[in-house]
């Protein structure tokens, strides 16, 4: 069993690089050694200080070994789209060195400055502009080392792969290696920012994209080999020594809490015993099994409670009906002011009304694997590993929870299966800590099956009303959008406060009262038009299996499957092609030119609202949508296939004009997007938090049904529109955003039946 | 604590265990094996995935006392660096994994079916593959992979240095 070693931090980067030369030496030069290898061996004599990690630092950014190895320290994560293979080639391009040679730490709290981790398309967007700033200024550095070293002006020398030459006399030449020392000792610029915001730069300038030798090309991704060869380690595969298992035990009602546990009910498992702490109930054992088995087998007495949620059939009446708590004028980033009146009289007076309204359900991150965490507390440090997509939030928020400083909790990130948003990740790992600290040993702790459907942090439901007026003209006189759901900061997108834990709710901690949904912002230029949010009360306020939370793009495909079903809607009663209206009211090239992009790769055919009725059992049809967030630009066609006689939607082929601005890597940029089209067709099509009043009911994958094999599209067709004169953009969210209208006003199209509920289901159509 | 003699990509393991332990417990606990994951203990997501005596099975559920003289194959022990399994080489070909949690269950999933009768048509991989989960959406390049495996079996069944025993039967 291999243990995890790396308790304490790595000592500062001078003493780093002072050991990695004399072991490197020791060893006879055998190449890179892992920083894992010296960490482990320098956990065994040196206490817990955290590396001064200084984003003003250019050592903070990157290392390099004495054979040339580099080490770029990244403040992001991979979710699994290739950010770090991205990264690596970013460093590669700005240093002129073989990308193999790069390796990327990522999310470890001691080691990598705090770029806000996971969040918002933002790892190449935002990230990678920090690494990029930092690699070219780590390349002037050497170069004009290399400078003094031969004696030449810094103009007359290039590098390649590594080695500095004079231009004119090639044998004459340096190589990285032999100018790297102690390391940098250099400063860079830092706009005193962390998180996404965090920028650095230096006063060199960054390679020109017309220079770009590695950066744009499709370099392997570097974490594949070792997730299909078995050879990555994921967080739950970390032990550390003395380890015992914890389990946690949830309420058969949403809302009970324990009045008694009858600890003989497992005095079959002698290494098992019950922890509590108020009503955050946990067993633990030596063997996982047995913690297993004696969560399962426990016996607790809970409160008699009146039932916390509504019949499921209320719920999006519960939504029209319940007044607001927050909404758009005073939630959100900010705050939007707006007064819906002048537009509603305006549409009052069109010669011609449409109006819908679109519900959207709770949907659950569903994980691959539920929560984990692994925690080692003790009484003036805590090492923690955790597969959350924010490490460094997550630390604050367990330095909190546990009392200790900051600084003295070292959060290790390790891939984890997947996260797309404010998911269980964080849940499992607060879990562990306080096991640990009570118990005074290691305290690894995962979820089970029930609970990372039960009890994760789900995207919130709404209902979404759209209003416009036509002219008799068919000109639109007004635009309205009105969304009313649950919040997204239920449980806010970070996990810096331990309030926004499960157990830390039930560990006496009040949640705040954060609100938060979107809007729309495409540049259409409806006349008139005004779209807002509401937020309502979340049902229970405590620890509840339905708080909401952050999902992928979050609230967009919600608010998009409405606003871009609703134009198709407007463009129907308008007599008017979905794409042809769309263009007429855009403004930003950049929407209109994938719009184009993707009528011309569908080879998209102009509706007049006069097309025949479909013939035959299967009906076929195509729907359009658009989005642009985090920097991307998406239009999307899906082409549907309805079979009369079952209602089966099949989304059999999808095409996607995609802009993310400069790609960096063509073929892991593919992989992304049919990865945001496929979770997108699966939340389209089947997924629905199903819910009693008592609790949630979906708590596998039987009773919250996923995206399978065999309805996969036949083909994703994407046409990449590469912009090497604009920043990176983000491609983790926009595609996705695209997909639930898209499918909507395919199904419209096939079948003249509108659907305005997610999931999209259809009866057997006669 | 009765102790089970497991038979483990070729090597004899011994395991101290309730009998009523899954299998999977003790590949991912005391054996250290990085490839089959928990993802449900259910039998619903097929991220445990092993081959016993050539069959796919989910070790989330099944204990570990029902093993008996089985041979079991792990995706740590499937094929290596130097001579990736046909099916691994063709995952990474076509980078068909984003966090990789699921990977184990379709690898192997398709090796078994695929040692057995690699001449499969499109729709026969989809219904070979049907149950199995993937959260990120990556079913795209997982088809293109392993028709590309698929592919270089077919071309390779005369060649049995792809199929040694040591791959085929460990």
């Amino acid at each position: 069993m291999s243990h995890a070693n790396d308790i304490t931090s790595v000592p500062g980067r001078r003493r780093f690089l002072q050991r990695s030369a004399s072991l490197v030496f020791a060893l006879g030069n055998t190449g890179m050694l892992s920083l894992l290898t010296l960490t482990a061996a320098d956990a065994q004599t040196l206490a817990m200080a955290p590396r001064a990690i200084g984003p003003n630092s250019l050592d903070s950014w990157l290392a390099f070994d004495t054979a040339g190895n580099i080490t770029a320290f990244f403040g992001k994560m991979d979710m699994g789209q290739g950010v770090d293979t991205a990264i690596a080639q970013v460093v590669a391009e700005e240093l002129d060195v073989d990308v193999a040679q790069v390796s990327v730490v990522m999310g470890d709290t001691h080691r990598t400055p705090n770029q806000g981790g996971a969040s918002g398309s933002s790892g190449c967007r935002q990230g990678a502009v920090a690494l990029r700033n930092a690699a070219a200024e780590a390349r002037r550095v050497l170069v004009a080392r290399a400078s003094d070293k031969l004696g030449m002006a810094a103009d007359q020398l290039v590098v390649s792969n590594g080695l500095v030459q004079v231009q004119r006399d090639p044998r004459r030449a340096v190589s990285y290696r032999e100018l790297i020392k102690e390391g940098f000792a250099t400063e860079l610029d830092w706009n005193k920012r962390y998180g996404n915001a965090l920028v650095v730069s230096g006063s060199a300038k960054p390679k020109a994209p017309a220079d770009y030798k590695v950066v744009g090309t499709a370099v392997p991704r570097k974490d594949i080999t070792g997730k299909v060869m078995a050879t990555t380690e994921y967080c739950h595969h970390v032990t550390l020594p003395g380890m015992v298992h914890g389990r946690t035990i949830r309420p058969p009602v949403a809302n009970a809490v324990p009045v008694s546990v009858d600890e003989s009910s497992i005095k079959a498992y002698p290494d098992a015993r019950v922890v509590r702490k108020g009503d955050f109930i946990a067993v633990v054992a030596n063997t996982e099994w047995h913690a297993i088995k004696a969560a399962r087998e426990l016996k607790v007495t809970w409160s008699a409670t009146t039932a916390p949620f509504p019949p499921q059939q209320k719920l999006f009446d519960y939504i029209r009906n319940t007044p607001a708590a927050s909404d758009s004028s005073k939630g959100g980033f900010g705050g939007t002011p707006y007064d819906a009146a002048p537009v509603l009289a305006a549409i009052n007076r069109a010669s011609k009304r449409v109006e819908a309204e679109y519900e959207v359900p709770f949907q659950s991150h569903a994980r691959m694997g539920p929560s984990v965490g692994l925690a080692d507390v003790k009484h003036d440090a805590a090492l923690i590993y955790s597969d959350t997509q924010k490490p460094h939030d997550q630390r604050d928020g367990l330095a909190k929870f546990l009392g200790l400083p900051p600084d003295k909790v070292r959060v290790i990130w390790k891939p984890g299966p997947g996260s797309y948003g404010r998911s269980d990740a964080d849940e499992a790992v607060f879990e562990a800590a306080l096991l640990s600290q009570l118990l005074g040993v290691p305290v690894r702790v995962q979820w089970m099956r029930h609970e990372g459907h039960g009890w994760d942090p789900k995207a919130p439901a709404c209902v979404i009303a759209c209003k416009a007026g036509l002219e008799a003209s068919g000109n639109i006189n007004g635009w309205y959008f009105h969304a009313k759901g649950f919040s997204g900061w239920d449980v806010y997108f970070n996990a810096a406060d331990p309030r926004d834990t499960l157990v830390g709710q039930l560990t006496g901690l009040v949640k705040a009262d954060a609100h938060n949904f979107g809007a729309p912002v495409e540049s259409y230029a409806f006349p008139n038009s005004v779209k807002f949010w509401e937020t309502v009360p979340t049902f229970l306020a405590k620890a509840s299996p339905l708080r909401s939370s952050h999902m992928r793009a979050p609230q967009e495909p919600q608010v998009h499957f409405a606003h871009e079903s609703f134009i198709d809607e407007v463009a129907h009663a308008a007599g008017n092609d979905p794409i042809a209206l769309r263009l007429k009211h855009l403004h930003d090239p950049r929407e209109i030119a994938v719009l184009e992009a993707v009528a011309k790769l569908a080879n998209w055919q102009p509706r007049t609202g006069k097309e025949p009725k479909p013939t035959g059992n299967v009906m076929k049809g195509r729907g359009v949508s658009l989005c642009s967030t985090f920097g991307g630009y998406v239009a999307t066609v899906v082409e549907v296939e309805v079979a009369r006689d079952t209602g089966r939607i099949w989304p059999r082929r999808i095409f996607v004009a995609h802009d993310c601005g400069l790609i960096i890597n063509p073929q892991a940029l593919r992989t992304t997007i049919e990865g945001n089209v496929v979770q997108g067709l699966s939340r389209t099509l089947y997924e629905e938090v199903k819910f009693d009043e008592s609790n949630v009911l979906s708590v596998d994958w039987l009773s919250y049904p996923i995206l399978d094999i065999k309805d996969a599209p036949e083909a994703i067709e994407i046409v990449t529109l590469n912009r090497p004169d604009q920043p990176a953009g983000g491609a983790g969210e926009p595609s996705h955003v695209t997909i639930p209208a898209a499918v909507a006003n395919a199904v419209f199209d096939a079948t003249g039946v509108r659907v305005r509920r997610l999931p999209l289901k259809l009866p057997k159509l006669a | 604590m009765p102790r089970y003699m497991l038979l483990i990509d070729g090597v004899k393991r011994e395991v101290d265990a309730d009998a009523d332990m899954p299998l999977l417990y003790a590949l991912r606990g005391e054996l250290a094996h990085k490839g089959p994951k928990f993802g449900c203990g259910l039998a619903q997501c097929g991220a445990c995935t092993i081959i016993l005596d050539g069959t796919a099975t989910r070790s989330c559920v099944l204990p570990i006392s029902a093993v008996g003289a089985a041979k079991i194959r792990t995706l740590d022990g499937l094929g290596t660096a130097g001579k990736p399994h046909p099916v691994q080489a063709a995952f990474i070909a076509e980078e068909a994994a984003q966090c990789g949690y699921c990977t184990n269950g379709w690898v192997m999933t398709t090796a078994a079916a695929l040692e057995k009768n690699p001449h499969v048509t499109d729709d026969e991989i989809r219904t070979m593959l049907t149950g199995l989960k993937c959260r990120c959406g990556t079913h795209m390049s997982i088809m293109r992979a392993v028709r590309r495996a698929a592919d270089a079996m077919v071309r390779a069944t005369a060649d049995t240095t792809l199929f040694t025993d040591a791959t085929r039967e460990a």
